[in-house]
């Protein structure tokens, strides 16, 4: 039982990661119809972010490490802008298979850049936030578990307050049921798309940070793995629903580690992929999604 | 380019193509503020894609659209929005997973002034109770003719200068046909709101309508004053059933 439950928490702060990183492909999905691929490296950039700065403020503090938290999540809220902007503006009216193929060569583009710029040693990330270890009787909780579950809860808390009750984030739903409808209500939908960017790039920031707490070690290639599992829990929760995404990244998250505490932990990724493909088969449009009929 | 300045919209030479297909060869209209003026005509005579470009959906390849003086040939949908002219588009496309309320909320999206939106919104709930009784119902729940209304309702919450509508009959249940046109009337004349409308149903156009343009394969082939329209015998045997 107490093995059980340490399990659990490893596994919900470990999905509670792929929540943040999901949500992102699941938002730009809702809104233009296609998978980002570049997102998983905008998570590493957000981690990088966070090693730079990190070595700037002083230590183990909460306030340092809150700071270089919420860079990162400017600066990748940037970052996602820019691409969007110079990227798949352009190609807003092309097939999405070409948006995707470019998609995929912006993944690249900014691996190989990181690679260039950050090389392609592994680097230790710094402690910015304090780290303790709390016992709840026999359980142990990491302060960098309590870290990524509270931050998670709060961005989660944060994403639904804008998307329900904002005018900006109901313009988001507004542009992902009909863009044409949307712009004749007088809604700018670039505007609109450019936000979701901002926003998703900010939650795979903190991603990036808070992995990067958990598993100090960092390279350019690092988005590669989350970000795939991310792309799939969101898929697992109903691509293009934001409470879909964040089930999906915790129940992945979840399966992940208790595989990986069993004996069968050298397969942990196939078993956890099989349930996935399992549940699909059963509910094809994931946990939440809807099947829609898509209206022209 | 001199333009009347009794017109509210005019429209000149207008020619809009979909790739290599033309679907509006040289149209011109124009509208007075103030009037409800109808385009008329078969299906694929060029009608949908009249607004469509006037709203900027499309792009023409040719011609002008002028608003109040103003050139809109090629300003982007949101900026002509804020010029004051609303769209209430073919199919309705009320934002179906969004409450009632949000759909009238998204229609004043422009709107800054939050006294004036209210006003709007009130004056909504005076035309179609029926919204106001359903307000936190999801949109895509309602009736056809309620969407229809609710299609209305937020182009109106946009303070449109000219609301133009496209085919308001299409897919209603016949009891509510009337009631609707009956509200466009209502609305243009307790508020002097000029209309600009689309619809397959001529007869109905021509009964509610102070001007009327017949449209064919993208051309104007007919133009006058509803009631005389009315009683033109070409008219009536092509569109009015004999």
């Amino acid at each position: 039982m107490t093995e059980f439950l340490q399990q659990l928490l490893n596994g919900l702060s470990l999905g509670a990661i792929y929540a943040l990183i999901a949500l992102g492909y699941t938002m730009v999905y809702g809104v233009l119809r296609f998978i980002n691929f570049a997102h998983s490296d905008v998570f590493m950039v957000g981690a990088f972010i966070g090693y730079y700065l990190g070595h700037h403020v002083p230590e183990s503090t909460v306030w340092g490490g809150l700071l270089v938290l919420t860079a990162a999540m400017i600066g990748c809220a940037l970052l996602g802008m820019l691409i969007e902007r110079l990227v798949y503006r352009p190609l807003r009216s092309a097939p999405t298979l070409n948006v995707l193929i470019t998609a995929i060569g912006v993944s690249l583009l900014l691996e190989y850049t990181g690679q260039l710029v950050f090389g392609a040693a592994p680097r230790t990330f710094p402690p910015i936030f304090p780290s303790a270890n709390f016992h709840l009787g026999p359980l142990t909780i990491s302060s960098n578990q309590l870290l990524v579950i509270s931050v998670t809860l709060i961005l989660l808390f944060a994403l639904r307050f804008i998307v329900m009750r904002t005018k900006i984030g109901t313009a988001m739903r507004a542009v992902s049921l009909n863009p044409r409808a949307a712009s004749l209500v007088g809604i700018n939908n670039d505007f609109v798309i450019s936000f979701t960017f901002a926003l998703g790039s900010a939650m795979a920031a903190a991603g990036g940070i808070l992995y990067a707490l958990n598993y100090p070690s960092i390279d350019p290639l690092m988005g590669v793995m989350p970000g795939l599992k991310a792309f799939v829990a969101a898929i697992l929760g109903g691509i293009g629903n934001i409470p879909g995404a964040a089930l999906g990244g915790l129940l992945l998250g979840t399966v992940e580690t208790f595989v990986g505490g069993s004996e069968w932990s050298t397969y942990k990724d196939a078993i956890a992929f099989a349930i996935l493909i399992v549940i699909l088969l059963f509910r094809p449009a994931g946990l939440l999604g809807k099947f829609t009929v898509e209206k022209v | 380019m001199d333009w009347p300045l009794t017109q509210m919209l005019t429209v000149k030479n207008l020619e809009v193509c979909y790739g290599a297909i033309s679907a509006l060869g040289d149209v011109s209209f124009s509208i007075a503020a103030g009037r409800i003026v109808t385009l008329i005509g078969a299906n694929g005579a060029g009608k949908t894609t009249a607004l469509r470009t006037i709203s900027g959906l499309l792009r023409a390849k040719s011609g002008h659209i002028n608003f109040n003086g103003e050139d809109l040939t090629r300003l982007p949908p949101h900026q002509i929005v804020a010029r004051g002219i609303c769209h209430v588009p073919e199919g309705r496309m009320i934002f179906s997973n969004l409450s009632v309320d949000e759909n009238l909320a998204m229609g004043a999206y422009l709107q800054r002034d939050k006294a004036r939106i209210a006003q709007n919104r009130d004056y909504v709930f005076s035309i179609f109770p029926r919204l106001k009784e359903r307000l936190t119902q999801a949109a895509g729940t309602l009736s056809g003719g309620e969407q229809q209304m609710l299609a209305i309702g937020r182009a109106l919450m946009g303070d449109p200068k000219l609301l133009m509508l496209d085919e308001p009959s299409l897919g209603i249940a016949p009891k509510l046909i009337s009631t609707i046109f009956e509200k466009i009337v209502e609305i243009n004349r307790n508020h002097g709101l000029t209309i600009l409308l689309v619809e397959q149903n001529a007869r109905l156009a021509l009964e509610i309508s102070h001007e009327a343009y017949v449209l064919e394969t993208g051309r104007v082939v007919l133009h006058g004053p509803s009631p005389e329209l009315r009683t033109n015998p070409e008219l009536k045997a092509a569109y009015l059933g004999g």
